[in-house]
């Protein structure tokens, strides 16, 4: 073995010791300092002389330091690779975390369940081209009853508990809270001509007392389509896709025969009860029929047809007053109404 | 209405199971809510219909009796301790095993004899308790006398009543004959009608009394009946045992006639005792001022002259339609009996009974409007059924006073209105079959049907009514399900709603949550967070008939419902709450409906949640109240100017008034501690408002648009010395409307400091200002003449100096 390559072995040797000892960034930058510091780096230093060297032995010698120095970079890559790796293993395995605790807490808040319920149907029943109109809740009377053809000594004034404002016009009380939606039927058509496709949503207030089913306050949406050409089967349609909407694609409904005095022929609508499928088992729900009551509707009466101006032997029209607490107690499972007016967060936060 | 299975297959044979036949009238007619099986519980081997031979007394017990009674079987001897059993009887019979309702404890249980004091007993006589009919336990049931020896219990009084809702416009859906005549028509049966003939005795009704009707507005119709020689006592138990099953309390055989008839026919009557009918005639009259009457139910009635009265000779004797007056009522001691059958305006009887309040079986039929001609079917039926089970003689004919009978209404339907309304056409027969079941005459031909409705549907007047008729019975499964067709109508634009509900949307996004609340609510809360001297506020509009006492007052305010939401929260949340109403203010306005004004309000406050969902030390405030305002106003594309601002409740020096541009838009705020307070809520808590109708207003129909610049922006903090009281959006203001030529100037408070180093009365604000050219880059000698510039109109017009 030639001198040259002894001294180049033992350097290297003597430089991959060193390399094997520094762990840590810090420690391996001092033997980078060490060995290749362009300034003293004890292989620059070798390398700078090389002038000094015999010249036959120059070449070669020069080659073997070269050589050495790619080895030693190549080492010092190797081991800051290795100590990476090292860093992301160790991150995964040794501060591996506990991914079930709990994330940071983020502010968060929903929508009331009765406005979540409010926008779906809005959205179902937009998609059908109906667009949103919206009444006063504070009401004349001769809107809420006398125009959806309830006059005051009608029975079917019944229907309906009324709370009164308490403010006398000409010494009568004229003014209530609306109980329905329905006098919206007449606002829209005296503002409008047809064709009309509205849905008219709001809160509606009726004086009675409260229980599970109950509440004196509620919201509805009223559904009006008046043009030429509107039949009952179109209602049929209509409240079809929105139950499906609402409740499942592979819902069926029903009409019963029901009567409100501003539609002729009057119904009820029923869905099929998704919870018990009519298995007859002693469901809450449906009470065993199978059947649940979803709202109700009719094609609008003719008199209040003429009465909007509009000529009622070649306009038809149909309505429908949908209840949005009862839509949503149905979704959700809600077993009383009372839970959706006290603003208890426990609740809201569920939906 | 309670609807008896038995009494109605009188008129229709019904033989459907209680569920379908229930699912068929809820379809077409009205709907069932329920329905009671009776006997479901009864074994048909172990009760049955015994006859009682002989009643003996107990050889051992003075309260005691041993009753023989028959089955079928022979005569057997049974302890009984019943007051009212009597030989002839027919009575329901248990023997061991049988499963009763136990008359003390009432538990159900399976009967075991046993000796009773000394005598064996074969078998127990029950009373309607035990049978599970009732709670009476008085004594034994008496059964109808028809009932078979021996025949099972549940095969002869065994029912199914359904209860049913009806309509408010449907009288005859009262009576079960008028439910019958639906039924019939549904599933295709012939209808029976009742018995309606009586054997008329010498003298004419007319020799007895005379009927003048002073007010044919009111009463359209009077019929009056005569039957002598009536003997007044209990109705056989038939008739009792149906008025029971129906609802109503037997009261003797007259007036339960009277009561019969009406749940027959819906039309309802009333008997009068002829000898206490003074001056043997009658007059319906209005009643006349300060007089009075006291009616059956013995209480003295206040009458107003738009009442109707059925008066004799001298005075009031019934409150029409809905209640006679006890100085008339028939007794033990009546034994000619003047049968009332009226007609009277629905309307009236409303009125009145509403005015009285005073509902009555008879005010509830009369106010739906009942067909006049239905009287005299009904007067027959009455004196058939008097002559029956009262033993009475009706006298010939009947005092019929009828002013204006008005012809039947004739109603031309096309077949093009059947399918023009419901979108199918209906087979001629089948329109034919429908409505002449329903009892309608249908003449004319297969395009134009002449429909004449029968008297007791006053409710069918228009060709639609009539198609209603046709599809329900046809039934309402065969209409098919079609979408619209037709243009769709014009869009009417509606801004408001369109940024409500993207601000509802938004702060549920900023971490609000949604509450509703009562919108009625109480002046003490009302005048927590209202001033005295709001004009428009202060004096809410109250309901005159309230469902509770806290609900009397038409919110015109948000504030009171969210604070009291979010009180009542505290008790079970620890954090930082965030809560957001959207609602109207009612405001009242002269002579007409209040102003429902739109607003968002919202309240937060509490400890921000740490890493661990616990509450830190930090607790929201003012800046996360106005943080929330900036944000919303941001999404909707404008800009909120904040300027300090006082209101009633709100904490004057932490209240900022928003508005855009020149609309004041809403307020942001701590809420005063005391009237925190007073909803006790101990923390501070902040609001904010917005006002739909300004806010609206405020946002441009179209954002305003510039293209990013190509050149960039030169950035400089710098903090200035300022004095104390000069709010940053004072050098903000400045700094906006600073013109350099051809350089836009913008910039944001990033710091505020008092304290060390700054002078007393002064503070030091920090700002970081953005330089940009719409032409080239901007050196740096640029920016810091521009610098410069800004810096002496800064001290110029607020006195701010460069901090050093
Ligand atoms: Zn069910």
């Amino acid at each position: 073995m030639s001198t040259i390559e002894a001294e180049v072995d033992a350097l290297r040797a003597e430089a991959l010791e060193a390399l094997a000892h520094a762990d840590g960034e810090a420690e391996r930058e001092a033997w980078r300092a060490d060995w290749l510091g362009r300034r003293d780096g004890r292989l620059t230093l070798r390398l700078r002389a090389l002038k000094d060297a015999p010249p036959e032995q120059r070449a070669a010698l020069g080659q073997s330091l070269n050589q050495l120095k790619a080895t030693l970079e190549g080492e010092l890559e190797a081991r800051r690779e290795a100590a990476r790796a090292g860093e992301i293993a160790a991150l995964s395995a040794d501060a591996a975390l506990d991914v079930t605790l709990p994330g940071r807490p983020q502010s968060s808040g929903r929508l009331h369940p009765v406005t979540q319920t409010m926008h779906d149907c809005i959205d179902a029943f937009a998609e059908m081209g109906f667009r949103v109109f919206e009444g006063p809740e504070v009401e004349w009377a001769r809107y809420n009853f006398d125009a959806v053809r309830i006059p005051e000594d009608h029975p079917a004034r019944d229907m309906w508990d009324t709370i009164w404002i308490d403010t006398l016009f000409d010494g009568e009380r004229q003014m209530l809270l609306r109980t329905h939606t329905s006098p919206n039927q007449i606002r829209v058509m005296e503002q409008t001509d047809p064709p009309v496709r509205v849905i008219v949503p709001g809160k509606c207030y009726r004086q009675e007392a409260t229980d599970a089913t109950h509440e004196w306050m509620l919201t509805q949406i009223e559904g009006l389509a008046v043009d030429e050409g509107v039949r009952m089967s179109d209602l049929k349609g209509t409240l079809y896709a929105f139950a499906r909407r609402l409740f499942g694609e592979d819902r069926r409904i029903i009409f019963h025969h029901s009567y409100f005095p501003f539609v002729e022929p009057g119904v009820e609508m029923a869905i099929d009860c998704f919870l018990c499928r009519a298995d007859g088992s002693d469901c809450r729900t449906c009470h065993g029929t199978g059947w649940i009551e979803i709202l109700g509707a009719g094609m609008v009466h003719p008199e209040i047809i003429e009465n909007a101006g509009y000529d009622s032997s070649k306009y038809t029209g149909f309505a429908f007053g949908v209840g949005i607490e009862r839509v949503a107690m149905l979704r959700w499972g809600i077993e009383d109404i009372r839970h959706f007016y006290q603003n208890d967060l426990r609740f809201l936060r569920q939906f | 209405m309670k609807l008896p299975l038995s009494w109605l297959r009188d008129y229709v044979d019904v033989d459907l199971p209680p569920a379908e036949f229930a699912a068929r009238v809820t379809d077409a007619i009205a709907e069932v809510e329920g329905w009671e099986v009776i006997g479901e519980h009864w074994d048909p081997e172990l009760v049955r219909v015994a006859e009682v031979l002989a009643v003996d007394p107990h050889p051992n017990a003075d309260r005691l009796v041993l009753a023989t009674v028959n089955v079928g079987e022979g005569p057997r001897t049974v302890v009984c301790g019943a007051p009212n059993v009597a030989a002839g009887q027919k009575v329901a019979f248990a023997t061991e095993g049988a499963m009763l309702v136990d008359g003390h404890t009432g538990k159900r249980s399976k009967l075991k004899l046993r000796a009773i004091r000394g005598v064996d007993s074969a078998g127990m006589v029950l009373s309607e308790k035990e049978l599970g009919l009732s709670d009476d336990h008085e004594g034994i049931l008496v059964l109808p006398g028809d009932c078979a020896i021996g025949a099972s219990l549940v095969d002869a009084i065994g029912d199914v009543v359904f209860d049913v809702s009806t309509w408010a416009n449907r009288a005859d859906l009262l009576g079960i004959l008028g439910f019958a005549r639906e039924v019939a028509a549904v599933t295709g049966q012939p209808l029976r009608e009742p018995d309606l003939g009586y054997a008329e005795s010498g003298r004419p009704a007319s020799d007895f009394v005379s009927v003048t009707i002073e007010a044919p507005d009111l009463c359209r119709r009077f019929t009056a009946g005569i039957v002598e020689g009536v003997e007044v006592g209990p109705s056989p138990p038939w008739m009792q045992q149906r008025l029971a099953r129906a609802g109503m309390r037997p009261i003797n055989n007259v007036v339960d006639v009277t009561n019969y008839v009406m749940l027959e026919t819906g039309q309802p009557l009333h008997a009068f005792d002829y000898e206490l009918v003074r001056g043997a005639e009658i007059r319906p009259r209005r009643a006349r001022p300060g007089e009075r009457l006291t009616t059956l139910d013995e209480v003295e009635r206040d009458l107003d002259p738009e009442m109707l009265m059925i008066c004799d000779g001298e005075g009031p004797v019934a409150v029409a339609g809905i209640m006679g007056g006890g100085n008339s009522e028939v007794s033990e001691s009546t034994s000619t009996v003047l049968l009332e059958v009226a007609n009277f305006h629905p309307g009236s009887i409303r009125r009145t009974s509403t005015q009285l309040r005073l509902r009555s079986e008879a005010s509830l039929r009369f106010e739906k409007g009942i067909g006049p001609d239905l009287a005299p079917y009904a007067q027959a039926r009455a004196l058939h059924l008097l002559e029956q089970v009262a033993g009475g003689r009706p006298a010939a004919g009947l005092v019929d006073v009828f002013p204006t009978p008005l012809p039947s209404p004739r109603i031309t339907l096309t077949a093009a209105r059947i399918e023009q309304v419901l979108g199918i056409a209906i087979d001629p027969a089948e329109v034919r079959r429908i409505l002449t079941a329903l009892g309608f005459e249908v003449t004319g031909d297969d395009a134009a049907y002449e429909v004449t409705p029968p008297y007791w549907r006053p409710d069918v007047a228009l060709p639609d009514d009539v198609v209603e008729e046709l599809i329900r019975v046809h039934g309402y499964e065969r209409l098919p399900t079609t979408v619209l067709r037709g243009a769709l109508p014009a869009a009417q634009p509606r801004p408001l709603e369109r940024v409500r509900e993207r601000v509802r949307s938004l702060a549920a996004g900023l971490g609000f949550q949604e509450v509703i609340s009562y919108t009625l609510t109480s002046d003490d809360i009302l005048g927590r967070v209202v001033a005295a001297d709001d004009q428009d506020r202060a004096r809410p509009i109250a309901v005159a008939n309230p469902v509770a006492s806290q609900h009397t007052f038409l919110r015109t305010s948000l504030r009171g419902s969210l604070l009291t939401a979010y009180a009542g929260n505290r008790h079970h949340e620890d954090a930082a709450m965030r809560l957001f109403e959207v609602g109207v203010e009612y405001l009242p306005t002269e002579a007409d409906l209040p102003h429902e004004r739109p607003v968002v309000c919202a309240v937060l406050g509490g400890q921000r949640l740490e890493r661990w969902e616990r509450p830190g030390p930090e607790r929201l405030d003012f800046f996360d109240a106005k943080g929330a305002v900036e944000a919303i106003l941001d999404d909707l594309g404008v800009e909120g100017s904040f300027e300090p601002g006082e209101e009633y409740a709100l904490l004057s020096g932490h209240t900022a008034a928003v508005s855009v541009g020149d609309e004041a838009v809403g307020v942001v705020a701590q809420v005063h501690p005391e009237v925190a307070a007073a909803f006790d809520i101990e923390e501070p808590v902040f609001l904010l408002e917005l006002w739909f109708e300004p806010l609206t207003r405020a946002i441009p129909e179209r954002p305003d648009y510039a293209p990013p610049s190509r050149y960039p922006e030169a950035r400089r903090d710098l903090a200035l010395l300022v004095p104390a009281a000069t709010p940053a959006s004072a050098l903000l203001e400045v700094i906006r409307t600073h013109r350099a030529r051809g350089v836009r100037i913008s910039a944001d408070v990033f710091d505020e400091y008092r304290g060390e180093g700054v002078p007393a009365g002064r503070k030091s604000l920090a700002l970081a200002l953005r330089f940009r050219a719409e032409d080239r880059t901007l050196g740096e000698r640029d920016v810091v003449r521009l610098e410069q510039g800004l810096l002496r109109r800064l001290e110029q017009d607020l006195g701010a100096t460069l901090r050093a």
